[in-house]
């Protein structure tokens, strides 16, 4: 049985949300929020129902023509369903969070629409059936994300924003000659049809690299790949929980999903190993883990270390692709879900020591640990799982992919691997140092840069609680893996659907 | 080609019913407005009421045509025969003018109380009324004569449009435009004049059938082409443009950028194709120009400082899209799925301009209109104040950058996958550049609206509705995007 109106409705809960928020008058705050929350906990509840219904064996898809042999297709499949609920998870948590963050700021009416139109986007992307539709919601997030980029309306944040939108329309401008050509040379081709573009091997190999590589260049640059990440950092002006939401789920890891996406449900991981294109797939992606690691030792604020370190994390998703083998894409897709979790508790504690203590250099972090405890504790949650240590999520991540490394014999991928958890290693544990073992404000030695009381804990409850669930997640992740609809059981079970026939 | 603009018999006769809606979408726009000269309506609904039967006529010609497909008309009139068909293109451009109209003329009472009054704004209703008849006579008239005559009273209404806000500015390029126009018609004329003296004969299906390439046909074309391009501002003919937007009202502009200058393109094409049957280069031409078009309107939009003339030199631009897709549909060398393909999207890519730029020209014009400023810098700080407006403003670019999921981007899509199939990669990047330059344009164009260092606190409230309308056009926009199937398969029933 085929409920067409589960994808069409877990899209709308966004798309109605935004356009409520978008008719309400900007004063309406209680209306709003009441409308916010609502909708974002109504689409956690559909996604979990195309959850249950996707291991029932279930694919529910909603289609219509569009013109000629194009459709749109929304489709809840395995792989969709997995990025869509992160998308919905994390909607919930970054809401509450953006609510506490901009008490009594502007514009307040056009942040919440653009941003469930953005996250109406992530979903879009997630249940997109076919490469038209992941087209439209890919360049609808390009736009819905640039209003929240330049949020704040200084000269800094406009400048980001051209230079976001020089960067992202380019690519879309390159990922739409490249979806066109894949449609004339093929026709109509669905994510799910099974038989990839085998056939067009033996005579159009030349043409399949070429739309190969536009395609993945067009995505790398939202996935923000060495040397296509130049956005990325300067997109830090945002406010925190925009880039929370840009790094942990929207923005990058659309492109890394739609790396995913070419990968397995439009070339075939077989044939994308006879093309060569995952050799070269995996030297990008280890580039771009080292070179985003480097940078963000060099980076003495906190938000753009955690920029760089993103640009470094999103990529081990597209490594594990380019494994070929189940272990390194059980990798690939659980980092998917794991690195959202932590990178979202590691931009809410930056955003709340910002909020709180007015800290955005790292060496102002001195005994901050003592004065947020929890954001502390959650920061550290994060950090060390980015690390790798286990039993945090990270931890996992990493050893699949080295195991899958192992298999397809690609023994540098596992120095990429170390030297990268050390360079991790070597960017994060200062800052933790800082947190809980040296002496500072708390301890009554100089002052925080702008220390506020925002509540009766340690911050305003609202930039809080969605920080401690994120981060208890995280730990969650790691520590229950085992259980079902763990994020590793839902990846293994993507990797079994793409592996065995 | 001929085909698919319907130029060929039909199977049925007209229906009685279909004799009364023709009548009345042709005629009824016409005596409305010279009942709202009489009696101008102060309030939008009075004109909603008004303009109620001609919706409906659209509408039952839309349903005659669907039951009884191709209908052909036919009389004699003092000697001269008036013919007449409705083909699906023909309905859907007919239905596309009615609604275009229906917008601007629910727009018009809101502004004239808000702006300042003049003395002549009575006499925009007629106008406007001959404007939107002639409009749908030019895409029914099968014969030179009719579409002349079309044309001509398209031109003056339009004209006359232009100068009714009586500014300086106004007037003298009002009267510019007015020469220009009567420079191309004297060269559409030229053009007729030789047929006739060749081939005897005015209607276009008997051209059709008669006509063979020579120098006479080629000169025909030629002066024709050149008398239509001037009208439909094709590059390098565009000079005019932006200077007689500038200082028009606002529904003037839309009407004009949305709808005028398409007329004169679609005859423009529909001539060729009868003319011009086997040439390689006059398509290749215009598709040249049409490129340098691209590039230059988008380069214009993008140095200027005002924000009417952003929206009219972006409509330079994006005629450009539709000249470069000539070849493809002109062109004897192309197959016909390119063909198909091409021809789909070079409508669909119309009308969805009709009606983004229309929805852009009225949320720019309630721009102006609140902030009383003219220019991109005045429009610091409306992100805050006047986010309807200004998101009306970013649904109708969406459109013009042909991003999804506009009429823009689907019929981008189609034009592209005809351009592949038939290898025309220069087309392919001109079309591709040209999408960057817009987006450069628009969001230049934004990049002042966020600005927070807003001064002024002081702005005008508009008329309920005024933003309303605009965007239900933008969001018409959208859904032709999403919808496409429907209005396509209305083009394709064309000839049979």
């Amino acid at each position: 049985m085929n409920a067409a109106w589960l994808p069409l409705t877990t899209l709308l809960t966004s798309l109605l949300a935004a356009a409520v928020i978008f008719t309400l008058p900007e004063n309406a705050r209680q209306l709003r929020t009441s409308a916010n929350l609502l909708a974002a906990v109504g689409k956690i509840i559909l996604v979990g129902l195309m959850a249950v219904r996707v291991s029932a064996g279930h694919e529910d898809t909603f289609s219509f023509q569009i013109v000629g042999s194009v459709d749109f297709v929304l489709r809840a499949d395995a792989l969709g369903v997995m990025f869509a609920g992160l998308s919905s998870l994390l909607w919930l948590c970054t809401t509450v969070y953006a609510i506490g963050y901009l008490e009594g700021s502007a514009n307040r009416k056009r942040f919440f629409g653009f941003f469930s139109l953005c996250v109406a986007s992530t979903l879009g992307i997630a249940l997109a059936g076919n490469l038209f539709t992941f087209l439209i919601f890919y360049e609808m997030l390009t736009l819905s994300t640039y209003p929240l980029v330049v949020h704040a309306g200084t000269q800094k944040a406009l400048d980001a924003g051209r230079i976001y939108l020089r960067y992202t329309l380019s690519a879309g401008v390159v990922l739409l000659l490249g979806a066109v050509l894949l449609y004339a040379l093929t026709g109509e081709h669905t994510f799910s049809s099974e038989e990839g573009l085998g056939n067009y091997l033996a005579h159009h190999r030349g043409l399949l690299l070429l739309i190969f590589a536009l395609l993945v260049g067009g995505l790398a640059v939202k996935a923000a790949m060495v040397p296509l990440h130049g956005w990325l950092p300067r997109a830090m002006v945002a406010p925190a929980p925009v880039s929370a939401l840009l790094h942990a789920v929207a923005v990058v890891k659309a492109g890394a999903f739609g790396i995913l996406r070419v990968i397995y449900d439009l070339y075939g991981i077989e044939l994308s190993v006879e093309l060569g294109v995952t050799t070269a797939l995996a030297v990008m992606a280890s580039i771009t883990i080292i070179y985003g690691s480097l940078r963000a030792l060099a980076q003495q604020e906190l938000k753009p270390r955690l920029a760089f370190s993103t640009i470094s994390q999103v990529s081990y998703v597209v490594l594990g692709v380019s494994l070929f083998g189940p272990f390194g894409t059980i990798g690939a897709l659980a980092h998917l879900l794991h690195q959202g979790l932590m990178k979202v508790t590691l931009f809410f504690c930056a955003g709340n020591y910002a909020e709180e203590l007015g800290i955005h250099r790292i060496d102002e972090m001195d005994g901050a640990g003592r004065r947020m405890p929890l954001t502390s504790l959650a920061f550290t949650i994060g950090a060390l799982g980015m690390i790798g240590l286990p039993p945090l999520a990270g931890f996992i991540t990493k050893w699949y992919l080295g195991v899958g490394a192992v298999q397809a014999q690609m023994y540098w991928v596992v120095a990429v691997l170390v030297a990268s958890s050390s360079l991790n290693a070597m960017y994060f544990l200062p800052i933790l140092h800082r947190l809980w073992f040296r002496t500072g404000p708390a301890h009554g030695q100089g002052q925080w840069p702008k220390e506020q009381r925002l509540g009766r804990l340690e911050t305003h409850g609202w930039l809080l609680w969605p920080m401690v669930f994120t981060a208890l997640a995280s730990l969650g992740a790691g520590l229950l893996a085992g259980l079902p609809f763990s994020p590793l059981d839902w990846a293994s079970r993507v990797a079994s659907g793409e592996y065995l026939p | 080609m001929i085909w698919r603009f319907g130029l060929s018999d039909s199977t049925f006769e007209p229906l009685i019913s279909a004799h009364w809606a023709l009548g009345v979408a042709l005629a009824a726009p016409l005596l409305l407005g010279l009942m709202g000269a009489v009696l101008p309506p102060k309030r939008a609904w009075p004109v909603a009421l008004g303009y109620l039967p001609v919706l409906v006529s659209g509408v039952a010609l839309l349903c005659t045509f669907e039951q009884s497909g191709l209908m052909r008309w036919q009389w004699e009139l003092a000697g001269v025969g008036v013919s007449l068909r409705l083909n699906g293109l023909g309905v859907l451009l007919l239905l596309t003018t009615q609604w275009i109209g229906f917008a601007a003329a629910l727009y018009t009472p809101g502004l004239l109380r808000l702006g300042e009054t003049e003395p002549l704004s009575r006499w925009l209703w007629p106008l406007m009324g001959g404007l939107l008849s002639a409009l749908s006579l030019i895409w029914l008239a099968t014969d030179l004569l009719t579409l002349y005559v079309a044309l001509e009273l398209m031109g003056l209404a339009a004209v006359g449009m232009l100068i009714l806000s009586g500014k300086p500015a106004a007037l003298l390029a009002g009267m510019r435009y007015l020469l220009l126009a009567l420079v191309g018609s004297l060269a559409y004329l030229l053009g007729v004049a030789l047929v006739l003296g060749q081939w005897g004969r005015l209607d276009l299906q008997g051209l059709a059938e008669m006509v063979e390439p020579g120098p006479v046909a080629w000169i025909s074309a030629a002066l024709m082409g050149a008398g239509l391009a001037l009208k439909a501002a094709l590059f390098p003919l565009h000079g005019w443009l932006s200077p007689v937007h500038g200082s028009a009202w606002t529904p003037v502009s839309a009407l004009h950028a949305a709808l005028v200058i398409k007329a004169s393109l679609f005859l423009l094409l529909q001539l060729w194709s009868i003319l011009l049957t086997d040439s390689f280069y006059a398509p290749h031409i215009i598709a040249l120009l049409g490129a340098l078009a691209i590039v230059w309107g988008g380069v214009l939009a993008w140095r200027t400082d005002s924000l009417k003339t952003l929206v009219a030199s972006s409509t330079v631009a994006q005629l450009g899209y539709l000249m470069v897709v000539f070849p493809l549909l002109l062109s004897p060398d192309i197959s016909p799925l390119s063909r198909a393909l091409a021809w789909d999207g070079f409508w669909l890519q119309l009308i969805g301009h009709a009606f983004a730029k229309a929805a852009m020209f009225m949320a720019a014009g309630n721009l102006m209109l609140a902030t009383g400023e003219a220019t991109l810098k005045g429009l610091a700080g409306t992100s805050r104040r006047m986010p309807l407006s200004l998101l009306v403003l970013g649904i109708a670019a969406v459109t013009l950058m042909g991003l999804p999921p506009s009429a823009g981007f689907t019929a981008k899509w189609l034009l592209l996958d005809a351009m592949v199939k038939s290898q025309q990669w220069w087309a392919i990047a001109a079309l591709l550049i040209g999408s960057l330059l817009t987006a450069a344009y628009v969001f230049r164009l934004f990049r002042y609206s966020f600005y927070e260092s807003a001064p002024r606190h002081h702005y005008q409230p508009l008329a309920p509705g005024m933003d309303l309308i605009a965007l239900t056009l933008a969001l018409a926009a959208f859904a032709l995007g999403l919808l496409a199937h429907f209005p396509l398969t209305l083009l394709h029933e064309g000839g049979a």
